[in-house]
């Protein structure tokens, strides 16, 4: 044991005479890291905004088998009938606490890249905002109901051009003003602008349609209760689940298509970092083959001059798994992002590099060590004693 | 023995070290050439230079009128128009995404004549409105023929007669002769659907047309949205290739990310070559110095150094670059459907050409003026 800790304390020592080629590996290993966490952080930054947005006393009601709301198409007759349903909560004066909602896709112009992009316009009930949890108005004040005015959450003013409070806006052939600016605490709601129902229903000719109804359940059995009055009531043809399953049944949408690219793309750099480590360590093997053979000769065991050679591999990894999630924590954390989601509008999310993911770069990292250094320690363990006279 | 043997042997003498480089480069332009041909058709996807599109300005996902079909034709410069209407298909379960246009048989043709298939299959589809064509990358994913009645269902459209689903017969299979986005789309008659879906079918949902020249593009889109400005329904016209574009950007900012990617894999391959070049140049001090000592010149040995490294570099990364030929082949197979194939171009094949040569000699330049630079007394003196 004194031995191993002796040779892994001279293997460390020498690390910088190597300086070059160990910065070098640390570098790639880094870089590797860096691009993993990095990919990885859009994907969780979108799932972590998904699931915020679901309340669990929420429930959330789309025609059969339409999967989306853009998809989605409810009368207000059907919309009626779930204000008195079962399982529905009351407010003061009995009437059910439901949203009908119209959700239609416009194009809004992206402030980065000054290109038009979708964007998700919500026309809802005056109990709307309400329903969910975290609302609140950050400036201005609420829209009025039959006037053409928008409130704009706050993820669409940050990423798109000409949201500012009090401006008149354009919006195909409508004209609207933005009154207020809202906050849902990070959620997808902040990707959405929001106007009075019967406005955009107008603007839009849709009728009396909506699109989706969501009520407030009156407790934890409320959903049961909900969907069993809406499987007896043959006038509505309807898929209930509460907002929770709903945004957790959600694909990531591109966000998550981009993410899974890092896997490929940081293995493929993984092996290229391999590559340097593997350079790295042989080098070393080769610069010491006389001070390895004199500890061989001196009564030191191949053992040690292997486990010497992996602590030098293994700590010049760590070191590069530790600095890329340096770079990574650094540079993408919190970094805002937008990209198109289930509704096939822009979703704006922080970029989140998680706990989870930066355990795995560094095991990442650790694994390029233990194989990068694997066949240069076993010559290490059988380095000749004769080695001692090599010149 | 010349001196290109000289170079050779010099460079395979450590066979895991030189395998170990060339596999390291070979990586760097693998990403190259792979995400770069990715890059390139993101940045500029393939067109037809005198197609359009006309759409509603609100937005792709609103309707236009009817109506707008037969007023839009009257604009001067169009020689063909047709339409389409999104559909929402997806075969037996929701997951199974049918990308499913609505059409106009005929015309649709005319607009896109680069799609191919047996006349007879053509005419058959064309005539019979219970029909569907399908792309043959489609077709080929769910393993359907000519002949196969389909049950295609819609998750925005509902059957006015309440059937479940849209029984058609595969009438016809086609390819598309040119890399065309869409081309895998499943196809069915706008009459059929305007008669039996229970709504929707009375507006339209985009327009394709073609020009008479590329450079009457400009005067045709403003032609046809000046004719419908101040209306309920404005129309914004671009050409095919402008709309691609924006809505490919949609998708986030793809380019920047992928820019990155690559310049991180050159960075760290950079860096590891670099040093174990300089590395290997050193290791062979005292056979420098026994050149020179022979009488080799020292822009000999410096020429010899440098060849070194371009040459280990260009191998490297021909072998990576023919790897991404192999891996795009391979995605071309797996993405299927709607998306046209990738393919590296002439461009992204000369770049990472010039890209090897510089990296070769950036990786040769520092052992090779070392090894020019080093006097023969001091070779042979170290250890």
């Amino acid at each position: 044991m004194r031995q191993t800790l002796a040779v892994i304390s001279l293997n460390l020592k020498s690390i910088p005479r190597r300086l070059g080629m160990s910065t070098a590996t640390i570098g790639a290993v880094a870089l590797v890291v860096a691009v993993l966490l990095g990919f990885q952080a859009i994907g969780n930054g979108f799932r972590a905004t998904a699931e915020r947005s679901g309340a669990e006393d929420i429930a959330i009601m789309l025609r059969e088998g339409s999967q989306a709301e853009l998809n989605s198409g409810l009368s207000r007759d059907q919309a009626r009938l779930i204000e008195v349903a079962d399982g529905v909560a009351r407010d003061e004066t009995d009437n059910g606490i439901i949203s009908a909602e119209l959700y239609v896709i416009v194009d809004g112009v992206l402030r980065g890249a000054q290109t038009e992009a979708n964007l998700g316009l919500r026309g809802m009930e005056a109990n709307g905002p309400a329903m969910r949890q975290g609302f609140s108005l950050v400036e201005g004040r609420m829209f009025s109901p039959g006037a053409a005015e928008l409130i704009v959450g706050e993820g669409v003013q940050r990423e798109f051009l000409g949201f500012e409070l009090g401006q008149e806006i354009r919006l195909g052939t409508n004209n609207w003003t933005v009154v207020g600016i809202f906050s849902t605490g990070g959620t997808v709601f902040d990707s959405e602008v929001w106007s009075d129902l019967g406005v955009l229903q107008n603007l839009y000719q849709r009728g009396s349609s909506v699109q989706s109804v969501r009520a407030r359940l009156t407790s934890p059995d409320g959903l049961e209760r909900l969907q069993a009055y809406v499987e007896n009531e043959p006038r509505l043809n309807l898929d209930v689940q509460t907002e929770a399953e709903f945004f957790a049944g959600q694909s990531s949408g591109t966000a998550g298509v981009i993410s899974s690219l890092g896997w490929p793309l940081s293995i493929v750099m993984a092996i290229g970092a391999l590559a340097g480590a593997w350079n790295t360590l042989y080098s070393s093997v080769d610069a010491r083959a006389r001070e390895i053979a004199t500890l061989r000769a001196i009564g030191f065991s191949g053992f040690s001059a292997f486990i010497g050679t992996m602590a030098e591999a293994v700590m010049l990894s760590a070191i590069g798994g530790a600095v890329g999630t340096g770079i990574a924590v650094l540079f993408f954390n919190g970094l805002s992002f937008q990209g198109l989601g289930d509704s096939f509008t822009q979703v704006v999310f922080d970029l989140s590099v998680t706990w989870d993911s930066i355990e795995t770069g560094i095991t990442l990292a650790i694994m390029v060590g233990v194989f990068g250094g694997i066949f240069p320690a076993i010559r290490a363990a059988r380095m000749p004693i004769l080695a001692v006279h090599r010149s | 023995m010349n001196r290109l043997t000289l170079v050779r042997k010099n460079l395979f003498r450590k066979k895991t070290r030189s395998t170990l480089m060339l596999l390291s480069i070979a990586i760097a332009f693998l990403l190259y050439g792979a995400l770069g041909a990715f890059n390139q058709f993101w940045e500029d996807p393939p067109q037809a230079p005198t197609r359009l599109v006309t759409l509603n300005k609100i937005n792709f996902t609103q309707p236009l009128p009817y109506a707008y079909y037969n007023r839009l034709q009257s604009v001067d410069g169009i020689v063909a128009a047709s339409h389409a209407n999104w559909f929402g298909g997806y075969f037996r379960e929701p997951t199974n995404v049918v990308t499913t246009f609505a059409v106009e048989p005929e015309s649709w043709f005319t607009v896109y004549p680069e799609f191919d298939m047996p006349a007879d299959q053509r005419a058959r589809f064309i005539s019979d409105r219970t029909c569907m064509a399908a792309g043959a990358p489609i077709a080929e994913q769910y393993g359907w023929s000519v002949g196969d009645r389909i049950p295609l269902q819609s998750n925005i459209f509902t059957r006015a007669d309440g059937a479940e689903a849209w029984q058609l017969e595969v009438c016809a299979i086609y390819t598309s002769t040119a890399d065309t986005a869409g081309a895998g789309a499943v196809l069915l008659h706008y009459e059929l659907f305007r008669e039996t879906a229970s709504f929707g079918g009375n507006s339209l949902g985009w327009f394709v047309l073609l020009t008479e020249d590329a450079a009457l593009n400009e005067s045709v889109s403003r032609g046809i949205d000046d004719m419908f400005a101040n209306s309920s329904a404005e129309t914004e016209t671009s050409t095919e290739a402008a709309f691609n574009q924006a809505f490919l950007e949609q998708f986030g900012d793809i380019a920047t990310i992928l820019s990155l990617v690559i310049g991180a894999a050159f960075v760290s391959i950079l860096i590891i070559v670099g040093t174990t070049m300089v590395l290997s140049i050193t290791e062979r001090t005292k056979e420098i110095g026994v050149l020179k000592t022979l009488g080799f010149r020292n822009n000999a040995v410096f020429g010899m150094v440098l060849a070194e490294s371009v040459f280990l570099s260009l191998l490297g990364g021909l072998i990576g670059l023919g790897l991404a030929a192999g891996l795009l082949a391979g995605a071309e197979a797996g993405l299927g459907d709607a998306f046209p194939p990738i393919v590296m171009t002439v461009e992204i094949i000369g770049s990472a050409i010039a890209l090897m040569l510089v990296f070769g000699l950036i990786t040769g330049l520092i052992p090779a003026a070392s090894a020019l630079r080093l006097k023969i007394i001091d070779a042979f003196s170290k250890g």
